[in-house]
């Protein structure tokens, strides 16, 4: 979503509730009672595959409604004739989702290939599948800020590959960079993004953002 | 909007009770359990919790120094915890920065410390709009961000989690922990709004 044009404005409400209707209530309860039909990358990339226009035109629970039967049938938790029979059926996902073979944990991912201050390009790469490198991103340099540790990889989690952990960094942008010239020349953002997602800029490529690297190499102003 | 909640047609209401009878018939859920974690959510956790911890970094420095270094532990600590607790990050708004806090891909939200992300949080236009316009998207919010101070926008696209530590109000130097949380504001803690200082007459005795 980040960067689309078209929403409108925020609309802020006053003393909302937690949950607006009962059945919020109750599929966001089912969803976290139900865990086991799924991790949360299968559960996001549930959710991503809801058909766009559809997607567009549900309610955040009904997103969650439409993921939890996707995944309950795939799972092979319930079957779609059993939702059929009560007249819910769930919808057809825009795709299928797309099983990898399992995949053992790479023992050198657990060296971490950037650190504070190295300059980093977010890659280019539009997978087929789920992942969490937002769109807005992808091509636009960076400066790593921290290095999270290991967290599995959504990429292969969301697709049965396993976990395959590997490093995620804290990794700020410039406004500038991600949306041009006319953005505000102090603002910045800060993303989240596993090492798949980032490669290394060249040596002496500018800075896309200006921060005292914590090791004190690679000064540049 | 189509998203808004308030349109969302009742057979969204159908489908989750008959989905709920079917999971029930085949004994994949417990609805006494199903009653606790809709009770946790709307009795339990929510941004009172956050705001202890935010009353509490503004008066103790070295509680506040250990946040900032590691949300998780020092929450935990509190007592609180939870789905979506496990990597929290307190980031600090200063005179020179303000940090917002989004979720372009979905709505991740730090539970334990801010409850369950309010309708707005989760819009599209929320979402959207965060990192590319977020001083047309405060603004919109009756906050002028000055345009000497860093927006800081965090986008949580990882396990990360984070909770704003707005800044403390003057004229609450007087104000005991207790007191200070009830002037903070779930909004502060999103980043999306400031703690402005107690009214007088609201004031506590």
């Amino acid at each position: 979503m980040g960067g689309m044009d078209g929403f409108g404005a925020v609309v802020h409400e006053d003393n909302e509730p937690t949950f607006h209707f009962d059945w919020e209530a109750r599929i966001f309860a089912l969803l976290l009672a139900c865990r086991p039909y799924g991790n949360t990358d299968e559960l996001r990339h549930a959710i991503e595959r809801i058909p766009a226009q559809r997607y567009l035109t549900s309610s955040y629970y009904e997103r969650w409604l439409d993921a939890m039967q996707i995944l309950l049938v795939e799972k092979g938790a319930i079957l779609r004739d059993e939702l059929a029979s009560r007249d819910i059926d769930p919808p057809t996902p825009s795709q299928p989702s797309n099983r990898l073979q399992k995949r053992p944990a790479e023992a050198s991912r657990a060296r971490a290939r950037f650190r504070r201050g190295d300059r980093v390009i977010a890659r280019n790469i539009n997978p087929a599948g789920h992942t969490r490198l937002p769109r807005y991103i992808r091509g636009k340099r960076g400066v790593i800020l921290r290095d999270w540790g290991t967290y599995a990889l959504p990429d292969s989690n969301a697709h049965g590959g396993g976990e395959r952990p590997q490093h995620v960094y804290s990794v700020a942008f410039k406004a500038r960079e991600v949306w041009g010239a006319n953005a505000p020349s102090r603002d910045t953002i800060h993303i989240d993004l596993w090492e798949d997602y980032l490669e290394a800029t060249r040596p002496g490529a500018k800075a896309a953002v200006n921060r005292k690297p914590a090791t004190g190499r690679g000064k540049k102003q | 909007m189509s998203e808004n909640h308030s349109s969302v047609p009742t057979g969204a209401a159908l489908r989750v009770k008959a989905l709920e009878a079917l999971l029930e018939e085949k004994g994949l859920v417990d609805p006494a359990a199903l009653d606790q974690i809709i009770d946790a959510y709307e009795n339990k956790v929510g941004p009172h919790n956050g705001a202890r911890v935010v009353a509490r970094a503004w008066s103790d420095a070295t509680f506040r120094k250990r946040l900032l270094a590691d949300a998780t532990t020092v929450v935990a600590e509190m007592g609180y915890g939870g789905p979506e607790g496990g990597h929290l990050v307190a980031v600090e708004n200063t005179p020179r920065v303000h940090n917002l806090v989004v979720c372009t891909l979905c709505s991740c939200y730090p539970w334990p410390v801010l409850g369950l992300p309010p309708a707005w949080y989760k819009s599209f236009a929320y979402r959207s709009r965060a990192v590319r316009d977020p001083r047309g998207l405060l603004k919109e919010f009756g906050l002028k961000i000055p345009e000497q101070v860093e927006i800081r926008v965090w986008d949580s696209s990882a396990e990360q989690r984070y909770l704003v530590i707005p800044r403390r109000p003057l004229g609450t130097a007087r104000m005991n922990e207790d007191e200070l949380a009830e002037i903070v504001t779930r909004d502060s803690m999103i980043g999306t709004a400031i703690v402005k200082p107690p009214s007088r007459k609201g004031a506590p005795a």
